[in-house]
């Protein structure tokens, strides 16, 4: 996707399946909420086509009596949650996701028990989180914007390359001056706290994937016929058997 | 609730729903994963509570629908403008108020009375909780009410987090018992239950038996708090509607913001003004009784605002106490990493969602004694464990880890994964002159209707218990051995919720036995106005740290038999 300033734009893959983000303006959707608010009974609507809705006609008004659903309107406070879009435009370059995924990787490299960082989308993430319309993730979009400056110009002052072309010891000579803020060194600060929200960031995106929600071992959201105590090796763990 | 039993009782009902229709049966996304959604599902502006919370048009900031606070005043009014409403977004707790606190005043001095003793909504309780499915305990504990045999579920088995929980707070004095919530553990007996609930209504048997045969026990999964599409907990929209509206007597309107009441010359109500939304036109429907039930605040806001020759302070105003002696809960929490949860073996803790197990108020004797500096109690909500991982799971690691990353740090998450466990309190707030809501005179909102301002004010028993909650708290969690995050705080202001946060406003209108000291008589009606009722939270007299939901319920079935009594009297 093309921005207006032309920038190109690196897109998350999963946003593909917001249609085209661009396609319903606002003005559009306002109008299919109202003309789906004036029909009486919208049964299955969010599966239907919103352009059938639209087309039908706003003559009769919502005073007429209805059943329990009308349907998600799909605007921010009412969006289609089993169809979710994330498909605000996506505001890193490339070349800054390129930096992010190596430092990624750093932080959650490949082990015997599940993939890198990287592997599973983590950059894609971060870059919907820092594009997202809101003012936290705009501050976010700076300190992440600011970080990827600061951490190729380090890495270009002490060993002559951007971060990503630096071996795995370059790299982390630089992350043990950065990796923990209350011990940062004053002209380090500003790294630490760009390391912080990348650790967050990282850690939400990676953990919250197939790979890393089996790496901790979260084995929840299945139906269960019924609820029983913890296992004994639970129980006998905690002192409670 | 008040829709269904009037609906039930043959009445022609129609219900003005400020927000949209919703049904949890197609919209709940129920497995749905953090992943799927924008931000891995992380609260935003719009959702609040997250991307899939049930909450569909709702939150701190409704756009359009603003609201003021008076200098020094920091109110939060949460609301949810969809079809039923709050009932689609509440955590299920469903505590019966006791004895003692129906009657705060004459046990301590402080606040007022209820004009109803626990006794008079015992049997309302029983049968709200056998209509909509509540599981539970059978403690007896002090102002601990327990429900009638056979009228609660089973309460589900304790999670890990839970039983450790109790074996450190029963040495220390603290009860751990199963929690309240309206949840099914297993089917509704549609057999037997609608008979129970309705002995002579042939017609609210048969569509409240349809009802429970289309509801399923829950399991054990999925978020309540994001709707429920296989009904096996409570939101008005799944258990209360359905029915009501099988009945044929009911007519829903959607988008239909209530301006004011309109009244007679003789200060009967005859109607309801309200915008169509949609359309941006007034109009009237007319009604032979107007029940109030839009949450606690907006409907003292539609009686101040039903502004008349005959009623120029608002309607029902006589005794001006409309929008006065507003309470929120005294809400204060803190937090803990537990070692002994480390490493433990994975298991699966999602249960019903909700708590399995909670501590009730438990110093009685000597809060009376006079011990504790503080004249009301609060009931305490907790839990962790190894929960679904979503957004900010792990932000803030690095104060356990020193910074760990790389390896490192993928061994410290799976060390650190479900070690974490909060405590939160929820207290009684006592009814003040200082925290109500009143018409800003310079604001509207974006359908000219004019706007509440809030003015609030704690007082010093609900600043301590605050600081009574979270040192507690970290003492339960240093006894688990486990490390307390954040500051235990001496100063109540730092440790306690903003007024409106825990979304319990409560107390707007409230009842009485004086048309001088109270809005509503005995049962909910106007005294002002015979053929007005309200069923929502703004009766309330005092606010017990039992959350309100189970009690606005019970209260409102009440109600409706009394306007079904008043009508067959035909007093109204």
């Amino acid at each position: 996707m093309e921005t207006g300033d032309g920038r190109r734009e690196t897109g998350d893959a999963r946003s593909a399946d917001g249609a085209s983000t661009d396609g319903v303006n606002r003005r559009d959707a306002l109008k299919v909420m109202a003309a789906a608010a004036s029909l009486p009974i919208l049964e299955g609507m969010a599966g239907t086509d919103v352009e059938a809705q639209t087309a039908a006609p706003a003559a009769t008004v919502a005073s007429q009596p209805a059943r329990l659903s009308s349907g998600p309107r799909g605007t921010a406070s009412d969006p289609d949650l089993l169809r979710p879009k994330k498909d605000w435009p996506r505001k890193l370059f490339a070349s800054e996701l390129v930096t992010l995924a190596a430092l990624c990787d750093v932080i959650i490299p490949a082990d015997a028990k599940s993939p890198s960082a990287s592997a599973v989308g983590v950059p894609a993430y971060i870059n919907e989180h820092v594009s997202a319309p809101y003012d936290g993730n705009a501050r976010d979009l700076v300190r992440v914007r600011g970080g990827v400056s600061w951490l190729n110009l380090e890495s270009t002052k002490r060993f002559g390359r951007t971060f990503a072309k630096l071996t795995n010891a370059q790299k982390t000579a630089i992350c043990d001056d950065i990796c923990f803020l209350p011990k940062a060194k004053p002209e380090f600060q500003a790294g630490a706290r760009f390391f912080d929200l990348v650790r967050d960031l990282s850690a939400t995106a990676f953990y919250t994937t197939d790979a890393g929600m089996k790496d901790i071992g979260y084995v929840g959201n299945v139906a269960l016929p019924k609820w029983d105590l913890p296992p004994a090796a639970v129980l006998k763990h905690l002192g409670l058997l | 609730m008040a829709a269904y039993q009037l609906a039930v009782a043959g009445l022609k009902v129609l219900v003005l729903e400020a927000g949209r229709t919703y049904d949890p049966v197609r919209e709940t996304p129920m497995f749905q994963l953090p992943r799927d959604a924008p931000l891995r599902g992380a609260g935003t502006r719009e959702k609040p509570f997250g991307f899939y919370d049930a909450t569909v048009d709702g939150g701190w900031d409704v756009p359009g629908e603003p609201y003021t606070n008076a200098p020094g005043t920091d109110f939060r009014w949460w609301r949810a403008r969809m079809l039923g409403g709050r009932t689609n977004h509440w955590g299920r707790i469903s505590l019966r108020m006791g004895e003692y606190d129906f009657k705060p005043k004459s046990r301590d001095g402080l606040g007022a009375d209820w004009p109803l003793t626990y006794k008079d909504l015992a049997p309302y309780y029983d049968k709200t909780e056998m209509l909509v499915g509540v599981y539970g305990g059978d403690d007896d504990l002090e102002n601990t009410p327990r429900s009638s045999p056979g009228v609660l579920m089973p309460p589900p088995a304790p999670r890990a987090v839970e039983l450790l929980a109790k074996k450190h707070a029963t040495p220390m004095g603290i009860p751990v018992i199963p929690a309240h919530l309206a949840i099914m553990t297993k089917w509704q007996d549609a057999k037997t239950l609608p008979q129970k609930i309705h002995p002579t209504n042939k017609l609210a048997q048969r569509v409240l038996r349809e009802s429970m045969l289309s509801r399923q026990a829950c399991f054990w999964a999925t978020p309540c708090g994001n709707g429920c599409s296989i009904k096996a907990n409570f939101q008005s929209t799944t258990v209360l509607l359905p029915p009501a509206l099988a009945t044929g007597n009911v007519d829903i309107v959607p988008d239909a913001m209530v301006r004011d009441i309109t009244v007679d010359a003789k200060g009967k109500a005859t109607g309801v003004h309200y915008i169509d939304k949609n359309t941006r036109t007034d109009r009237h429907v007319t009604a032979r009784i107007v029940v109030l039930a839009a949450s606690a605040c907006e409907t003292a806001r539609i009686l101040l605002n039903s502004k008349s020759p005959a009623f120029p302070n608002g309607l029902s105003n006589s005794s001006g106490l409309v929008g006065k002696y507003l309470m929120d809960t005294v809400g204060a929490g803190i937090g803990g990493q537990i070692p002994a949860l480390e490493n433990l073996p994975a298991h699966n803790t999602d249960g019903a969602s909700g708590m399995h197990m909670y501590i009730p108020w438990w110093l009685y004797k000597e809060q009376l004694g006079g011990k504790l500096g503080f004249a009301r109690g609060y009931h305490v909500e907790f839990g962790g464990g190894r929960g679904m991982p979503g957004p900010g799971m792990f932000n803030g690691l690095e104060s356990f880890t020193g910074g760990s990353y790389g390896k490192k740090f993928k061994e410290d998450a799976r060390r650190y994964y479900g070690t974490f466990m909060y405590f939160d309190g929820r207290g009684e707030m006592i009814p003040n002159e200082d925290s109500y809501c009143e018409i800003d005179p310079d604001v509207v909102d974006q359908w000219g209707i004019p706007v509440l301002r809030f003015h609030w004010k704690w007082s010093d028993h609900e600043l301590k218990q605050a600081v009574h909650m979270q040192t507690t708290f970290a003492q339960i969690i240093e006894a688990m051995g486990g490390k307390v995050q954040g500051t235990v705080q001496t100063d109540g202001n730092r440790a306690i919720a903003k007024g409106g946060q825990i979304i319990h406003e409560v107390g707007t209108c409230r009842m009485g036995e004086d048309p001088k000291t109270s809005v509503l008589n005995p049962y909910c009606q106007s005294w002002d106005v015979k053929n007005l009722f309200v069923t929502d939270g703004a009766p309330f007299v005092s606010n017990a740290d039992k959350n309100p939901t189970l009690s606005i319920l019970a209260m409102a079935w009440r109600t409706t038999d009394y306007v079904l009594e008043q009508i067959s009297k035909r007093e109204i």
